[in-house]
């Protein structure tokens, strides 16, 4: 089976700005994929390229088998991009937007059912007939989402869908969208909110100064990059001095402490016995990706900033 | 088959949209253009009709008839295709014909046929209603439809080439009032260039505007400045260049596609 997304060696120079740095990666049909890093760290150029509004410097990058260079009508027929920015054309209404969108693609009435069954979806029913600038901003993302769904793409790709959209509202559209993957779409998402990532993301690649610096099972990033945390209260009592090397945050007497490996709670616990401080409350904090995010980013900036001090 | 339906439906839907958006505004987009056709119709026939005789037996209203008609449709279709593309630029929204297969080629034909479709239908109504005030003869129905259709599409070339430049609003504004109104108004719309200076005549000769406006003027009276064969060749080799510029533009994506 061709994958739905594959990018080989690309690279993206803006002038002197090196935006991508040789990315490689495939991205398997039916795959929730998680593309994770900080601002300007090149997911939306990597997002760009693969829609055609970007060339890359060099490499290549394919949807569905299909070059996005050499054979852009098949591999756009297989994309639907959500862009970043709310943008919206004031002139028509929802329906006709959607309308408009399908029949770029060359989909006709046929596709009528399909638009209805988005704006259902979506929750935009009673919106259809409403001009986008109407819209309230929430409705907008609705819309903004349907639109890039609206020539029914097998490869979805959802540039920070959720930035400024209220809790509710996430939750459907998070709803919405694991269904179209159920469905057998395949979805890739980038997001600044690491938990989303977590909850939703068969896999992800974290991206760093246009690489990507790691890209795994999100289970397997987890146990690898982010030990567990102990939580202790110590009822006010000062932190002994043999564990300041594992704390990771502390005050008003409660401290967290990073893990290596889980050998280390007995450390601990020797340590504060040795000390005869009493424990008043002590609890085992399973990693999140933030911390897997922290690890690596904060690593790769070091290594960055060595290379730059050897050259 | 099932290709050649698909890329029809794709740049047919593009052409649909540009037309509909500028019929969903059609007072400013087509009643205000005609008004102030009408407003220059009354004002200069009032002022120089008793003045200016450029043709014999020809009023000088019913002259400035197919002037004012063609600058009209020019000035529509140019403001159609420049104004639909920085909007969409501006807004961001051109995002969602980018994301699409539509080819290069799919989307200069979907946005001149909507720009050569508002400049004839402003051009169209103008001529409808002028004929309330003046007769107006028609020699050779041929030619004021070749060129209205040559000059709406040279026009329409023009307004996409604008549209793809200017990242502003204001330098598409300063497209139009340095180059656009100019070309337009030193162009023969109220006067025939023989009544100009001599060096004044050579310098409209080299204005393509002049040559669209000849031979549309001459398709009413069967006489102008220069034979219509010349004008159309003009403004067929205008056309041409700027067709190959609009499309080498678009090929490379510039100011679209980084």
């Amino acid at each position: 089976m061709k994958p739905a997304i594959q990018f080989n060696r690309v690279h993206k120079h803006f002038g002197e700005l090196q935006a991508l740095n040789g990315i490689d990666l495939t991205i398997p049909q039916g795959e929730f994929f998680g593309l994770l890093g900080p601002n300007g760290a090149g997911k939306s150029t990597l997002i760009n390229i693969l829609a055609g509004l970007l060339k890359p410097t060099y490499g290549s990058a394919s949807v569905m088998g299909y070059d996005v260079v050499n054979d852009y009508q098949a591999a756009r027929m297989a994309l639907g991009v959500v862009p970043q920015e709310l943008v919206f054309d004031p002139f028509f209404n929802v329906r006709e937007m959607l309308r408009f969108q399908a029949g770029y693609f060359g989909r006709g009435r046929e596709n009528d059912a399909w638009v209805d069954e988005i704006l259902e979806g979506l929750g935009l029913t009673d919106k259809a007939h409403t001009n986008m600038r109407k819209l309230s901003g929430g409705m907008k993302r609705r819309a903004l989402i349907a639109q890039a769904l609206a020539h029914k793409p097998p490869v979805i790709v959802l540039d920070e869908p959720t930035a400024g959209v209220d809790v509710e509202l996430r939750q459907m559209l998070w709803e919405f969208i694991k269904k179209l993957n159920r469905d057998g779409h395949t979805i890739v998402l980038t997001t600044h909110y690491l938990e989303e990532a977590e909850t939703l993301c068969s896999r992800v690649a974290m991206m760093k100064q246009g690489e990507i610096v790691a890209l795994d099972s999100t289970a397997n990033l987890l146990n690898k990059y982010a030990g567990k945390n102990l939580r202790l209260d110590l009822g006010g009592a000062p932190l002994p001095a043999p564990l300041f090397s594992m704390l990771k945050s502390g005050e008003h007497g409660v401290y967290m402490l990073a893990l290596s490996h889980l050998s280390q709670v007995e450390f601990a616990l020797s340590e504060l016995r040795k000390a005869n401080v009493q424990i008043d409350d002590m609890q085992l904090i399973e990693p999140d990706l933030e911390d897997v995010f922290m690890s690596l980013v904060g690593s790769a900036s070091h290594r960055n900033t060595d290379s730059i001090l050897q050259s | 088959m099932r290709l050649i339906n698909q890329k029809w439906r794709g740049t047919y839907t593009l052409f649909k949209k540009e037309v509909l958006r500028f019929w969903r505004v059609a007072f400013q987009t087509v009643a205000s253009p005609v008004l102030t056709a009408l407003l220059y119709l009354l004002i200069f026939s009032h002022v120089l009709a008793s003045h200016v005789q450029v043709y014999e037996n020809v009023a000088y209203t019913a002259f400035l008839i197919p002037g004012l008609i063609m600058m009209s449709l020019l000035q529509n279709a140019f403001a159609n295709s420049s104004s639909s593309l920085i909007q969409s630029k501006v807004m961001g929204n051109i995002v969602f014909i980018l994301l699409t297969p539509l080819s290069y080629l799919q989307f200069y034909i979907a946005l001149l046929a909507a720009a050569m479709i508002r400049g004839l239908f402003v051009g169209f109504v103008i001529y409808l209603v002028a004929l309330f005030f003046v007769d107006l003869p028609i020699v050779h129905v041929g030619w004021i439809l070749t060129f209205a259709v040559l000059g709406s599409a040279l026009l329409g070339t023009f307004g996409i080439i604008a549209g793809i430049w200017a990242d502003k609003f204001d330098q598409m504004a300063a497209f139009q009032n340095f180059v656009i109104m100019p070309l337009t108004f030193l162009s023969g719309v109220f006067y025939s260039i023989h009544s100009l200076p001599p060096f004044w005549q050579v310098v409209s000769k080299f204005n393509p505007f002049f040559y669209m406006i000849d031979g549309f003027r001459f398709g009413f009276f069967g006489k102008g400045d220069v034979s219509p064969w010349l004008s159309l060749m003009v403004v067929i080799g205008f056309l041409l260049g700027l067709a190959w510029v609009c499309l080498k533009m678009l090929k490379s994506g510039y100011k679209l596609r980084g």
